[in-house]
C-alpha cells in the first residue's frame, strides 16, 4: 500500500472494534507496525493469555486497558479462594510504561488497595476506573483514587466485593474535583458523608450517570436529584421512608424535572406508596432495573406499562406472568429481559411465573434479542414456539431452578426445545442449558449453533458424545463452562486442536481423567491445562481419577506461577511424565 | 447377558424402584404441585424402558442409596445420580446452583429482613421473607441513614487439614443447627463428584454437639477465637468475622457445650495449639 504511515494512522482512528484491529495488524509488516503504535485500546479477555511485559512490548502507546481474571463460574462460588486473577502484575508494569494510561477496566480480579494508590499516583491523565465483580480492596483504596485522580471522569464499582470500612473516602475528593460523569457506588454498604455527596455532585455539571448506594435514603433523593437534572442515569438508594407526604411531594418534583433519565436502577426495600413519584420519568426510560425491588406484580405492572420506549429490563419474579403478558403488550421496543428468583432455594413456587410469561413476551416483543429467565418449569412446545417467534435471539440464558427437570407435560427431556432455539436463532451468540437434556440437545447444538460462542452447561448430557458434538460442531466457539456433566476423557482428547481456537474451557464435577489432563497437556503446549483439587494431593493420585475441576485456557504467556497449592498447571514437557 | 437376564433384573429394578419411590413418599410430605412427584416417576420409567434395549443412554436416577447399582452391562449409576427433592429446598447444599450472583442473594437476604420488619409498620405488601430476623431502624437526622447490618453475610470457612477455604452465607441461616449441618456437607461430606444430597430427617451437627473430631469456631471482631454455638444467633451475627473447622484437640478450654437456658451463656477463649 503506498500510502503514507500517517494517513494509514487516520484510516485506522476510524477502526475501533478488537476484532478488526487484530484483522489489521495482520495484512502485512507495515500494517502490523502501525496499527501496534496507534492502538490506543486493549481488550485481555484472560488475563493469563499474555503477559503484561508481551502487551507492552508489542503496544507501547496505549491510552486503555481492560481485563478480565476468573472464570465466569466464580461468581457463583465454584472457584475457590486464592485462585488468581492478581491485577497486580498488571499495574507495576502499566505504571512504568504506560505514563498517560486514561482508562482501567477489570473484571472478576483481585485488586489491592496499594494497587489502587499505584493507580491514582501513576497516570496524571487517569480518567475511568471500572471494577466490576472485582475484590480485594477496601474503601481506603477508593480514597486515594477520589483524592489523586484530579481529572477522574468515572468510577464504577459495579458488583464488585468492597471491605467497606467506612464511607469517609467520599469525601476525599477535592473541591478543584469537576470532572465526574459517572459514578456508581451501588456495591458498598456504608454510608457517606452526605453533604459531602450533595457537594460533589453540585460541582460536576457533566455528571450523567449516578448509582448510589442502598444507604443513602429516600427522603435526600431529591435534595440530589435538583442538583443533577442533567442525569441519564440515575440507581437510587433505599427506596423506602416514612409515608410523609412533604417526602413524596419533593420526590414527585425532582424527578419531573429530570427530563434527561433514561435509566433507572436502584430500589432496594421499596415501598410502594413512594413508587408514583417516578411516573413521570417512565415514557422516556430506556432502561430499567428493579431486580431488587420486591413489589408484585401490580405494582411492577403499573410501572412498566407506562414505559413504552423501554428497551431493557430487568425484573424479579414476583412480575408473574401477568405482568409479563402485560410487558408484551405496552414495550414494543424490548430488547433485552431479565427475571431473577426471588426464592430460589425452594423447589415450590412462590409466585405464579411460568414458562408462559416468557412465551408472551416472545410473541409481543419482536426486537427481543436477550433473554435471561429463571423459571420453575418448562416445555418442548414453549421453547419452540419461543424460537420460531424470536429468530433474532442472540443471547438465551434459561435457568430451569430444578437441576434435570423435564418437560412439565411430556416428561420429555428438553432436547427438541432447545433444539429449535439453536435451529431457528441463527444469530445466537450465548446460550445457557437446563433441564433434563440428553446428548441430543449437543447433537443439534452442534449442527445448528455455528455462530455460538459462549455455552453454559449443568447437569446435562449422557456421554462423551454430547461434548464431542459441541466441540465438533460450535465453529464460533469461544467460551464453554460445564458442571456436573458425565464428559470425560474422550471427547477432550478427540478436540485437542479446537482447544486452542477458544478462549477457555471449564469443567467442573465431571469425568475427566487426570492422565487425560497430562496427556492433554503435552499435545497442546499452547494451552495451560490447569486441575484445581480440594484435597491437596494431586501428586499421589492415580492418573485415572476424576479430577473436580479443570480450567483449560489458550496462552502465548506459558504456565502461571502465582497460583495456590491446590491448582497444578500439567506439565508439558513428556520427560517429566509419570 | 442374555435376553432373559435383562427381564430379570429389569423386574428386580422395577420392583426396587416402586420400594423407594413409595418408601421416599411415606417420609415427605405432599409438594402443592405435582411436578416433583411426576419427576420422580418419569426418573424410574426411564429406567425402565432402555433395559430392554442393549444400546442406549441411561437417565440418571438415584435408587435411593448410594451403593453402585450394577445392571450387569459395565455400566452404573453413582456419579451425577439425582433424585429430586419433593418437598422444601432445591439442593441448597450443592455449590453454585441456582446460579444466582452471591452479589444479589446477599441483597435479597438484607431486604427480606427489611421488609419485614417494614410490614409490621404497616405498609401492607404481602412480600414473602423466609428469614425471621429484624433489623433497626435508626432515627433519621440529616448525616445518619439506615445501616446495614453489619457484613455481607459471606464469611470464610477454613478447616484444619485442607488447603483451601469456602465462603458460608450466614444470612442464609437463622440458627446454629443449619448452619453447623450445611458446613458439616460442605466440607465432612465432600466428594469428587458433586452429589445431591437428599433431604432426610438430619441429626443434631455432630460439630456442635461434640461427637466429631472436629469442632466449629470463629474469630470475633476482637480477634479472639471462640466457640460457636455459646452466645445467641444474633450476637454472634454480629460479632463473627470468620470460621474454622478446628481438630477438637487442637483446641483447648472449651465452653461446655449444652447450657441451661437460664444460664448466662460464657464465652471461652479456645487457647490455640500452635
Amino acid at each position: 500500500m503506498g500510502f503514507p504511515e500517517e494517513v494509514l494512522e487516520h484510516v485506522f482512528s476510524f477502526i475501533t472494534s478488537h476484532t478488526d484491529r487484530n484483522v489489521v495488524s495482520l495484512v502485512c509488516k507495515s500494517w502490523y507496525e502501525i496499527e501496534r503504535w496507534c492502538r490506543r485500546r486493549i481488550f485481555v479477555g484472560n488475563c493469563y493469555a499474555v503477559s503484561p511485559a508481551m502487551m507492552i512490548r508489542r503496544f507501547p502507546e496505549v491510552r486503555s486497558v481492560e481485563l478480565k481474571g476468573k472464570p465466569h463460574f466464580a461468581d457463583f462460588n465454584l472457584v475457590p479462594d486464592g485462585w488468581g486473577g492478581y491485577f497486580y502484575p498488571w499495574i507495576c508494569e502499566m505504571a512504568r510504561a504506560y505514563p498517560w494510561l486514561e482508562e482501567i477496566k477489570l473484571k472478576r480480579m483481585v485488586v489491592t488497595d496499594d494497587n489502587l494508590e499505584l493507580i491514582s499516583k501513576s497516570f496524571k491523565n487517569f480518567k475511568v476506573l471500572v471494577l466490576s465483580s472485582c475484590e480485594g480492596f477496601s474503601t481506603h483504596g477508593l480514597a486515594a483514587i477520589a483524592a489523586n485522580c484530579r481529572n477522574l471522569r468515572e468510577l464504577d464499582l459495579r458488583e464488585s466485593e468492597v471491605e467497606d470500612l467506612s464511607g469517609h473516602w467520599l469525601s476525599h475528593f477535592p473541591d478543584s474535583c469537576t470532572s465526574l460523569q459517572s459514578l456508581n457506588m451501588s456495591c458498598l454498604s456504608s454510608e457517606v458523608s452526605f453533604s459531602a455527596l450533595q457537594r460533589l455532585i453540585a460541582r460536576s455539571p457533566n455528571l450523567k450517570t449516578l448509582r448510589l448506594n442502598r444507604a443513602v435514603p429516600l427522603e435526600k433523593l431529591s435534595t440530589l436529584l435538583r442538583r443533577a437534572p442533567q442525569l441519564v442515569e440515575l440507581g437510587t438508594g433505599a427506596y423506602s421512608a416514612e409515608i410523609r407526604p412533604d417526602v413524596y411531594a419533593n420526590l414527585t418534583e425532582a424527578f419531573s424535572r429530570c427530563k434527561e433519565v433514561k435509566g433507572l436502577s436502584g430500589f432496594w426495600d421499596v415501598l410502594p406508596s413512594y413508587l408514583p413519584a417516578i411516573y413521570s420519568v417512565c415514557s422516556r426510560l430506556t432502561s430499567l432495573n428493579l431486580s431488587y425491588a420486591t413489589i408484585q406484580s401490580p405494582d411492577v405492572t403499573k410501572i412498566i406499562t407506562q414505559c413504552p420506549n423501554l428497551q431493557s429490563l430487568s425484573v424479579l419474579d414476583y412480575i408473574e406472568d401477568t405482568g409479563l403478558n402485560a410487558l408484551s403488550l405496552s414495550c414494543k421496543d424490548l430488547r433485552e429481559l431479565r427475571v431473577f428468583p426471588s426464592d430460589p432455594f425452594v423447589a415450590n413456587a412462590n409466585v405464579s411465573l411460568t414458562e408462559q410469561g416468557l412465551v408472551a413476551v416472545s410473541e409481543g416483543c419482536s426486537k427481543l434479542q436477550s433473554v435471561l429467565y429463571f423459571c420453575r418449569q418448562m416445555s418442548n412446545s414453549a421453547l419452540t414456539t419461543i424460537a420460531k417467534n424470536r429468530p433474532n435471539l442472540t443471547c438465551f440464558r434459561l435457568c430451569i431452578l430444578e437441576p434435570r427437570a423435564p418437560d412439565y407435560l411430556t416428561f420429555e427431556p428438553l432436547d427438541v426445545g432447545f433444539g429449535a432455539i439453536v435451529e431457528h436463532c441463527k444469530q445466537l451468540q450465548r446460550l445457557s442449558l437446563s433441564g433434563l437434556l440428553t446428548d441430543r440437545v449437543f447433537e443439534y447444538i452442534g449442527k445448528w449453533a455455528k455462530k455460538l460462542e459462549m455455552l453454559s452447561i449443568a447437569f446435562a448430557g449422557d456421554s462423551d458424545l454430547g461434548l464431542h458434538h459441541v466441540l465438533s460442531g460450535c465453529d464460533s466457539l469461544r467460551k464453554l463452562e460445564i458442571r456436573d456433566c458425565p464428559f470425560g476423557d474422550k471427547a477432550l482428547l478427540a478436540n485437542v486442536s479446537k482447544l486452542e481456537t477458544m478462549r477457555s474451557l471449564w469443567m467442573s464435577s465431571c469425568s475427566v481423567s487426570l492422565g487425560a489432563c497430562k496427556r492433554l497437556s503435552q499435545k497442546m503446549p499452547r494451552l495451560n491445562v490447569e486441575v484445581i483439587d480440594e484435597q491437596g494431593d494431586l501428586d499421589s493420585r492415580p492418573d485415572n481419577c476424576h479430577v473436580e475441576k479443570l480450567y483449560i485456557y489458550r496462552t502465548v504467556a506459558g504456565p502461571r506461577f502465582d497460583m495456590p497449592s491446590f491448582i497444578r498447571t500439567m506439565d508439558q514437557n513428556p520427560t517429566y511424565r509419570s | 447377558m442374555k435376553k432373559k437376564d435383562y427381564k430379570v433384573t429389569a423386574f428386580l429394578l422395577f420392583f426396587f424402584s416402586l420400594f423407594n419411590f413409595f418408601k421416599t413418599n411415606i417420609f415427605t410430605s405432599t409438594p402443592n404441585s405435582p411436578f416433583p412427584t411426576c419427576t420422580l416417576l418419569y426418573n424410574h420409567f426411564c429406567i425402565l424402558l432402555p433395559i430392554m434395549d442393549t444400546t442406549f443412554t441411561l437417565a440418571a436416577a438415584d435408587y435411593g442409596d448410594e451403593d453402585e447399582l450394577e445392571l450387569g452391562l459395565g455400566l452404573s449409576l453413582t456419579s451425577g445420580a439425582y433424585a429430586p427433592s419433593s418437598n422444601g429446598p432445591i439442593s441448597s447444599q450443592v455449590v453454585g446452583w441456582p446460579p444466582v450472583k452471591t452479589y444479589r442473594m446477599n441483597s435479597l437476604v438484607n431486604q427480606a429482613k427489611f421488609s419485614k420488619n417494614e410490614g409490621e409498620k404497616g405498609a401492607g405488601e404481602d412480600i414473602t421473607s423466609k428469614k425471621k430476623k429484624n433489623i433497626n431502624h435508626e432515627n433519621k437526622n440529616d448525616e445518619t441513614v439506615t445501616k446495614e447490618t453489619g457484613h455481607s453475610g459471606f464469611v470464610k470457612v477454613n478447616m484444619d487439614g485442607l488447603p483451601i477455604g469456602r465462603k458460608v452465607d450466614l444470612n442464609a441461616h437463622d440458627c446454629y443447627e443449619t448452619l453447623a449441618q450445611a458446613l458439616e456437607i460442605m466440607f465432612l461430606k465432600a466428594s469428587t463428584n458433586a452429589s445431591f444430597i437428599r433431604t432426610e430427617k438430619q441429626q443434631r451437627s455432630r460439630l456442635l454437639d461434640g461427637s466429631s473430631e472436629f469442632v466449629l469456631t470463629y474469630e470475633d471482631k476482637e480477634g479472639d477465637w471462640m466457640l460457636v454455638g455459646d452466645v445467641p444467633w444474633r450476637m454472634f451475627l454480629g460479632t463473627v468475622k470468620r470460621l474454622r473447622i478446628m481438630k477438637t484437640s487442637d483446641a483447648n478450654g472449651l465452653a461446655p457445650r449444652f447450657q441451661e437456658k437460664n444460664q448466662k451463656p460464657k464465652n471461652k477463649r479456645i487457647e490455640l495449639k500452635k
